[in-house]
């Protein structure tokens, strides 16, 4: 069989076996519905509880203020459109501070209120993907209600001082929600700590089912439900809820609880052999997103002279599954908006290449993964009209 | 999302590379948009002797400028003023919608290089 290797974990993870047996049990034989009173019902709240304590323990929060959902876009948009919508219109505003390297979950919610005659205002960042605290603090205004900013960047894995944020957003008294979709059991979250009021979760990236996530909301705070129905979710999120996936989140998060520490470590390791393997082997490569305050799993490039597609598929002929962005745009041709946001030109944005590594992947994964890199790139340069140095074909060590 | 004959084309691009006494030179697309694609010509008794391309751009546009450069080669140059964007797609068994137009550019390139060459020869007249 050919050789497969999964270098897309911001994209989406392998559910884990043991996530996979705990779930197995409420398909068919604790089937019930978590509303209902008998036995049935019963076994299928108390799993539901207790997933909602895993969770709860993973990022600091009470196990009230835990809300499942369909995953990391329905978070964000219940916690942004929900938060600003049961604002209610005020004169002069209500008005929301984002960043420009949203995921499109939170800037489209945003794109949406402004639709509505809700003011939003989209803070730069710079080369390194980091949002300026300065300027935060100036864009937050009386009629400020809500400032969301992600906690770590799905394409360029830069993290953002989520402390300072939050304590900014507390000294101003306005709310403050993160898209944490990146780093929830990647890196420590603790949502106390951080001041944050909302916090969007999913599933799937951390070895975990699609198609379930959460949203944190801190104590009272009522945003307005986008699914109106039986009251399910303290009325946040009304339908039957999906008690094999929530389960499954369960089991992931409290994995992800146990092993994050020594995770942390080995990913950090892979991922910096992978960087410097690929930035000494290439001419006119560089690194996106911050050096040091990136997720331990992701590995950003660009390169001069080629298009990013056309290296993920000479990457996937070798095996290696890769991606240039976010997998929500591949099929886009526009360049990403993230890339842009750090100042990157049209062409510099077109060659990049994002490599995520998971708890499966190894050391010799990763070398494998700098040769095919390195390969495909100098075989694309050979066939472009903007390279026109030699090609130096990199030594094999 | 690509057909094979797509990836075919993608893993073995035919006459890939430069002519550097070409007759003609056509450069079309542009890096903003993601593809630039340049087809060198070598003419001789009216028919295409030689074609090569160099080609920045996503595979749909790698496979395109190989395709374009297979059809041409050994054609008339009326005859290969006819090879059509369709005709490259229908060629390469189909490309995806959003390709169609954005990196479906190697006719163009080698009508520019035919253009080149035609122009060439009027002023040497």
């Amino acid at each position: 069989m050919p050789r497969r290797i999964y270098l897309d974990h911001a994209a989406t993870t392998p559910v884990d076996p043991e996530v996979v047996q705990a779930m197995l049990p409420y398909f068919s034989e604790r089937f019930g519905n978590a509303s209902s009173l008998h036995r049935f019902g019963r076994e299928a709240h108390e799993a539901l509880e207790a997933a909602r304590r895993s969770v709860a323990e993973l990022i600091g929060a009470e196990e009230r203020e835990i809300v499942f959902t369909s995953g990391g876009t329905e978070s964000d948009n219940l916690a942004i459109k929900g938060l600003v919508l049961a604002q209610g219109k005020k004169p002069g505003g209500p008005h929301v501070v984002t960043s420009r390297v949203e995921h499109p979950a939170v800037l489209e919610s945003c794109r949406y209120l402004e639709s509505l005659g809700f003011q939003v205002e989209y803070l730069p960042v710079n080369r390194e993907g980091l949002v300026d605290l300065a300027m935060l603090e100036k864009a937050i205004s009386p009629a400020t209600v809500l400032v969301t900013i992600q906690h770590a960047n799905n394409e360029i894995g830069t993290v953002q001082p989520l402390e300072e944020i939050g304590e900014i957003a507390r000294e101003k008294g306005v709310l403050f929600h993160t898209d944490a979709v990146q780093s929830v059991g990647k890196i420590p979250v603790d949502v106390k700590r951080m001041n944050v009021n909302m916090l969007s979760l999913s599933s799937h990236k951390i070895h975990g089912p699609k198609g379930v996530g959460a949203l944190y909301v801190q104590g009272n705070l009522a945003p307005m439900p986008l699914l109106h129905g039986g009251g399910h979710e303290k009325n946040l999120r009304s339908g039957t809820e999906n008690i094999p996936g929530i389960v499954g989140l369960g089991k992931a998060a409290e994995l992800a609880a146990q092993r994050m520490e020594k995770d942390r470590k080995y990913l950090t390791g892979l991922r910096d052999r992978l960087i410097r393997g690929i930035l000494e082997g290439l001419p006119k490569s560089w690194l996106n997103g911050h050096p040091t305050q990136r997720l331990p799993h992701n590995a950003h490039f660009g390169f001069a002279g080629i298009e990013g597609e056309a290296l993920i598929l000479g990457l996937d002929e070798k095996g290696i599954a890769a991606s240039t962005g976010s997998a929500c745009s591949s099929k886009k041709s526009e360049p990403s908006h993230i890339l842009r946001a750090l100042g990157l030109n049209d062409v510099e944005a077109r060659g990049s290449l994002r490599l995520t590594l998971g708890r499966e992947n190894t050391e010799e994964e990763v070398d494998y993964a700098v040769e095919a890199v390195c390969e495909v790139v100098c075989r694309l340069r050979e066939m472009s009209p903007l390279w026109e140095e030699p090609i130096i074909k990199r030594q094999l060590t | 999302m690509y057909s094979e004959k797509v990836m075919e084309h993608f893993r073995n691009p035919r006459n890939m590379g430069e002519i550097p006494d070409a007759d003609g030179v056509g450069r079309v697309g542009n890096p903003v948009c993601g593809d630039l694609m340049t087809i060198y010509i070598k003419v001789k008794d009216g028919r295409l002797e030689d074609v090569k391309f160099k080609t920045f751009g996503c595979g749909a546009a790698i496979a395109t400028s190989s395709m374009v450069t297979e059809m041409a080669k050994g054609k008339t140059l009326e005859e290969a003023l006819r090879i059509s964007k369709m005709d490259v797609a229908q060629a390469l068994g189909g490309l995806p919608p959003i390709k169609m137009h954005c990196s479906n550019l190697a006719a163009d390139g080698l009508h520019a290089a035919i253009a080149d060459y035609q122009k060439k020869q009027q002023s040497r007249k």
